[in-house]
């Protein structure tokens, strides 16, 4: 502790004597000893350890010190040589400042030494080397460092250097204001050859709208005819031909990749320490926003490669240089190039004065944007989108020209890019829809296969009547014509299709709410007959497809996940429309074989009930007659499909009970003539096809002796101990529609499941 | 014709092997002039979008057009076919003569006629330095390439019509004289002529010129348009002609009052599956075509399609009885009258004055259905 004591005398006498020191020391020795006192109240046995590390830490802190003291005091010229003092300094300060880097006030002492040409060349340069901040750079001693190079005291090479450095550590500089004032002065020394690489570099970095003047793109411009094309000079074209499009203008070459000479190798390592302590904190390094040409990879006709445009400011307003008009001043000057758009906080920062890139398929690929376009209502917007798109779309359609077939993959990915977009938007492009609508009916199915029905998906909603003869009819013809893995898939873009007009339909009620938002001129019942057209088509083409493929399982999952949507239509989209799936699809699934879609069956019932249930209460609760009343078809239907349901599953009268003019009701007679024994109970839980596998494996647990396998062993208790093991096997939705529809029937009329429990 | 594509649009289905529910507009082929030819003749199964509802945030615009750019079956030859007085006699005499390549554009955003002299700085400074890439350009500058955008005066079919904007560039004469003129490389200029079903339902941002017509090297093409499409972001495709509409062409210019006959009338047909492709070319005095149209034509100043047909049929009959060729199983490649000729690849020379609107509406038409 004593030592510790004596360790703080000749940073206080320091103090004293520098004022400029003060407040990082004060910070150092405040903090330091308070946070020590506290571990040592807590842990006596690391205080020994800690307190001689302090010291060292602190005797560092104290030869470092005396180093600066040193450096500042220097007011002549010191040669290096035989120099001990100098030299130990310069150890000094080198190791420590690699170590754990240079306050701003240390900083601020050895810029100002080593560019007031007081020590010889290669100390400068050692100095500089080795000017690595703890945090930030104080903008003042920048500005004072320049000043040194307008006295012209230190050689060219420590110039180039401290350039050098200055570019590296730009992103560490606290403020940059006054260094934007010293843009002139930066660019005089272009004209030194030497320098004219990093100065073009600084100038980038510095380079604002209101820094682009005529005289210096003159100057600029005679410095290329001059000196010809260095990439360094180019890329501070380019910047200024992306503030000034009017002044001056440049294509960059396609093959050029690198435009400044690497300024940073001589700190990388140190930098990216720093970034690491600092994390999160220090500002991301500035990003080149040079718009580069396309690469040209093949030899097509103009206009017919697939690009999509680079993200760009609009350079349409050559009017701004010469007619400046206080609303010019407003609206354009301020304006934030989309180049530089790079994260959302810029994009919160600039909403108000961002401008839309010149091309607006350049959108496609900028999510920032995305977003903007969503804040911004303005027709023009989607216009040129749908313009552009829609000749996109149709110019490299793979299956319109010949030529375009071996772009299929850039095809693929421009859809693709599409199809991200509407689902980022959550919203379809007419010029998709009109494409889709104009291509389908010539489409070999095949091609883009997943892409096209992916954008199927996206169709607004719209009239049911154009959508039949342009969507509906060519996707039907391809659909009964193509494989299982085909109709699955249009059936789960249909199905996609549906649900984004529910949810469109919902968000549209929530626009409706706020009285603020004028609600867009759509009457309810336009949408009810276009959603129910819709799931009449998939209705349709279900029930043929469920023949064609022999009820395939596969193709049933698909169909049943369809109405899965379906069925909950009216509670979950607060839309007045129920549509039963016709019998095509409801029996096939009733007696499937697969115990998957019979559970899917069941929830799907259980669901239409809830539906129909909560329907009729609103009904009785709001007395008024409600616009929409589900027709007396529909729960006449459902319960026509309820009854030949437990027929089935439940009271084993499925061919006796069946109503549905399509339903299984056999005559007796018939039945007799089959041969089948115990026909009444074919269908039950436990002898149904898709069931008897878990009655089985239900009966070797109960009975694991008996090897009989008889199946009317579960009846009374122990067909309840079934339906608990089968509930437990995973058939939620059985659970569900057993729990919601068969108690409901059991208490209606208790003859009809009394007959089954007894 | 159009009875031999059905037959090869049948035989198709036939080895597809797809259910006989197609339609005609179901079955064309892709190289047969792609979209434009979707639903031909059937236009009464188009579906107007005009009065319906959209369900769809963002396009409020109605859209006017018919779904599946079909094509009129009726078409009326303009009475007004003259140019309108203000017309630049050396300028119009300029277009003439000279072979034009056909692109459709879409509506540039924010044109604005009263800057075409900031344009043609602009783009002259664009050209100089896509010529000599990497190297700047100061905007104004002498830079030996000179672009001149100049109005098209008098290029107008209706009242509503954008005015005509033509384009020039120009390289700075080599010789050392003081008046030596400089030397026009390429043009290409834009029109739209009685557009007013486009032009009439987009906002007053867009300017609708939607035909553009070029001569001279591909790259300055490349080079303008592409200014154009960052400039105004618009959409240049190549406008090709399919064979229907160049059956139109030469029933319609053969139908064309002219004073004297400067060339026959020859329409080129292209024979498909031979590996060599072959040419045949059909030359009519353009007297005995016109009189073969008079016979054919019900009312004066209006075509129908089934006129079309007829005319072209009766030609083929001609020429089947002379070579027991069926031209009705080959390609029209291209038409040449003594009004214009067009080629099916987009390419078209107008040799009157006097019928330049008339040519121009119908390519105008064939844009427009191209980019809607």
């Amino acid at each position: 502790m004593q030592q510790r004591e004596n360790a703080k005398n000749p940073k206080q006498t320091l103090q004293v004597r520098h004022s400029s020191f003060s407040a990082w020391q004060i910070g150092e020795r405040t903090t330091g000893p308070k946070t020590l006192d506290l571990k040592s109240a807590q842990k006596h046995e690391k205080e020994k350890q800690q307190s001689a590390s302090d010291q060292a830490g602190n005797s560092t802190q104290d030869h470092l010190e005396q180093a600066l003291t040193y450096f500042e005091r220097v007011k002549d010229y010191i040669p290096l040589k035989k120099n001990e003092v100098l030299q130990k300094h310069l150890a000094t300060v080198e190791n420590i400042a690699l170590q754990r880097g240079l306050s701003p006030e240390g900083l601020d002492v050895l810029l100002n030494v080593a560019l007031s040409g007081h020590l010889a060349d290669t100390v400068n340069s050692r100095i500089l080397k080795c000017l690595i901040p703890a945090s930030v750079i104080a903008e003042s001693s920048v500005v004072s460092a320049v000043s040194w190079l307008c006295v012209g005291k230190c050689s060219g090479s420590t110039q180039l250097l401290f350039l050098r450095w200055l570019i590296a550590m730009f992103d560490f500089i606290d403020h940059k204001e006054k260094l934007h004032a010293l843009y002139g002065f930066f660019f005089c020394s272009l004209q030194d050859e030497k320098l004219c690489p990093y100065v073009c570099h600084l100038l980038y970095l510095l380079t604002r709208r209101e820094s682009v003047k005529p005289f210096r793109v003159r100057r600029l411009v005679d410095l290329q005819a001059k000196m010809g094309m260095q990439p360094h000079l180019q890329a501070l074209l380019s910047l200024y031909k992306l503030f000034c499009p009017e002044l001056v203008s440049i294509t960059l070459p396609a093959k050029m990749k690198t435009y400044f000479k690497n300024s940073e190798s001589l700190w990388k390592a140190a930098i990216n320490t720093i970034r690491r302590r600092n994390q999160g904190t220090s500002p991301t390094s500035q990003q080149l926003i040079l718009g580069t040409c396309h690469p040209q990879s093949r030899k097509r006709k103009w206009n017919t490669q697939l690009i999509l445009p680079a993200c760009s400011t609009n350079t349409n307003n050559p009017t701004r240089s010469k007619e400046i008009n206080h609303a010019d001043i407003l609206s354009h000057s301020e304006s934030f190039p989309v180049e530089q758009l790079h994260t959302f906080s810029q994009l919160l920062q600039n909403l108000h004065r961002l401008e839309f890139p010149s091309q607006m398929g350049s959108v496609l690929r900028n999510s920032l944007l995305l977003h903007y376009i969503n804040c911004v209502k303005d027709e023009s917007i989607y216009l040129r989108l749908y313009y552009w798109m829609g000749q996109t779309l149709q110019e490299e359609c793979t299956w319109y020209k010949l030529d375009n077939q071996q772009y299929e993959e850039e095809f693929k990915d421009f859809l693709d890019i599409v199809y991200k977009t509407e689902c980022f938007l959550q919203e379809g492009f007419s010029s998709c829809e009109e494409f889709l609508y104009k291509s389908l009916p010539l489409w070999d199915g095949f091609c883009c296969r997943p892409q096209i029905l992916r954008l199927v998906s996206w169709i607004p909603l719209s009239s049911f009547s154009e959508m039949k003869p342009h969507l509906c009819e060519p996707l039907a013809q391809l659909f009964f014509t193509s494989s299982l893995y085909f109709k699955c898939s249009v059936l789960e873009s249909l199905k996609e299709l549906l649900q984004n007009w529910l949810n469109w339909h919902v968000m549209q009620l929530d626009m409706e709410s706020d009285p603020k938002i004028s609600p867009l001129n759509t009457t309810l019942s336009g949408l009810v007959n276009s959603v129910a057209e819709l799931i009449h088509f998939v209705g349709w083409i279900s029930t043929v497809a469920l023949r064609l493929e022999n009820n395939a399982t596969f193709l049933l999952y698909f169909i049943l996940d369809f109405y899965e949507t379906v069925c909950d239509v009216y509670l979950k989209y607060n839309l007045p429309l129920l549509l039963m799936p016709p019998p095509g699809v409801f029996y096939p699934a009733l007696l499937s074989m697969d115990s998957v879609s019979l559970n899917q069956l069941c929830y799907i019932m259980y669901r239409y009930r809830t539906n129909l249930v909560a329907a009729k209460e609103n009904e009785l609760i709001k007395k008024t007659i409600l616009q929409f009343k589900f027709s007396s078809q529909t729960y006449q239907e459902y319960n026509q499909y309820i009854m030949a349901m437990v027929g089935c599953l439940w009271t084993s009268s499925a061919f006796q009970k069946d109503i549905h003019p399509q339903g299984i009701r056999l005559d007796p007679e018939v039945l007799k003539k089959t041969r089948v024994q115990e026909v009444r109970n074919s269908f039950n839980i436990v002898h149904h096809p898709a069931l008897t596998g878990y009655a089985i494996l239900f009966l070797q647990q109960a009975w694991p002796k008996d090897k009989t396998l008889n199946f009317n062993l579960i009846k009374g208790r122990r067909w309840n101990w079934y339906l608990e093991y089968l509930y437990m096997q995973g058939l939620q939705g059985l659970k569900l529609f057993i729990e919601s529809s068969i108690n409901r029937v059991s208490q209606v009329s208790q003859t009809k499941s009394g007959n089954v429990q007894v | 014709m159009i009875l031999a594509e059905r037959a090869r649009a049948e035989s198709a289905m036939r080895r597809s092997g797809r259910p006989s529910l197609w339609r005609r507009q179901d079955v064309d082929t892709p190289d047969s002039g792609g979209m434009t030819r979707l639903g031909r003749k059937t236009a009464e199964t188009g579906i107007n979008f005009t009065n319906t509802t959209r369900f769809s945030r963002g396009l409020t615009f109605t859209r006017t057009h018919t779904l599946c750019g079909q094509s009129p079956t009726r078409r009326i030859i303009p009475q007004t076919s003259l140019l309108q007085e203000n017309a630049d006699p050396q300028k119009i005499a300029f277009l003439l003569r000279k072979q034009w390549t056909l692109y459709s554009v879409t509506p540039m955003y924010k044109f604005s006629y009263g800057n075409l002299k900031e344009y043609s700085r602009l783009l002259s400074a664009f050209v100089a330095t896509e010529k000599q890439k990497g190297l700047a350009v100061e905007v104004g500058n002498d830079l030996g390439i000179k672009v001149i955008l100049s109005t098209l005066l008098g290029l107008r079919g209706t009242d509503q019509d954008q005015a005509a904007i033509l384009v020039q560039i120009a390289l700075r004469s080599q010789l050392p004289f003081e008046n030596a003129e400089d030397k026009v490389v390429w043009s290409g200029w834009f029109c739209c002529i009685s557009g007013d079903d486009l032009s009439e339902s987009v906002p007053e941002d867009f300017t609708c010129l939607s035909l553009f017509l070029a001569n001279g090297a591909e790259s300055y093409t490349a080079i303008v348009g592409s200014w154009f499409q960052k400039t105004f972001d618009c959409y240049f495709s190549r406008l090709t002609i399919s064979p229907l509409n160049l059956a139109w062409m030469a029933a319609m210019w053969t139908g064309c009052k002219v004073d004297s006959y400067m060339a026959a009338t020859e329409l080129v047909f292209s024979v498909p599956c031979i590996p060599q492709s072959l040419d045949i070319s059909y030359a009519i005095h353009p007297e005995d075509a016109k009189a073969l149209w008079d016979t054919v034509q019900k009312t004066p100043g209006e075509v129908t399609q089934e006129e079309v047909n007829l005319f072209m049929d009766c030609l083929y009959s001609h020429f089947y009885r002379h070579f027991k060729i069926h031209l009705s199983a080959t390609r029209l490649v291209k038409v040449s009258t003594s009004i214009a000729s067009a080629h099916c690849d987009g390419n078209i020379k107008i040799l009157h004055s006097k019928h330049l609107i008339g040519v121009l509406t119908l390519l105008t038409e064939l844009a427009i259905s191209q980019i809607q």
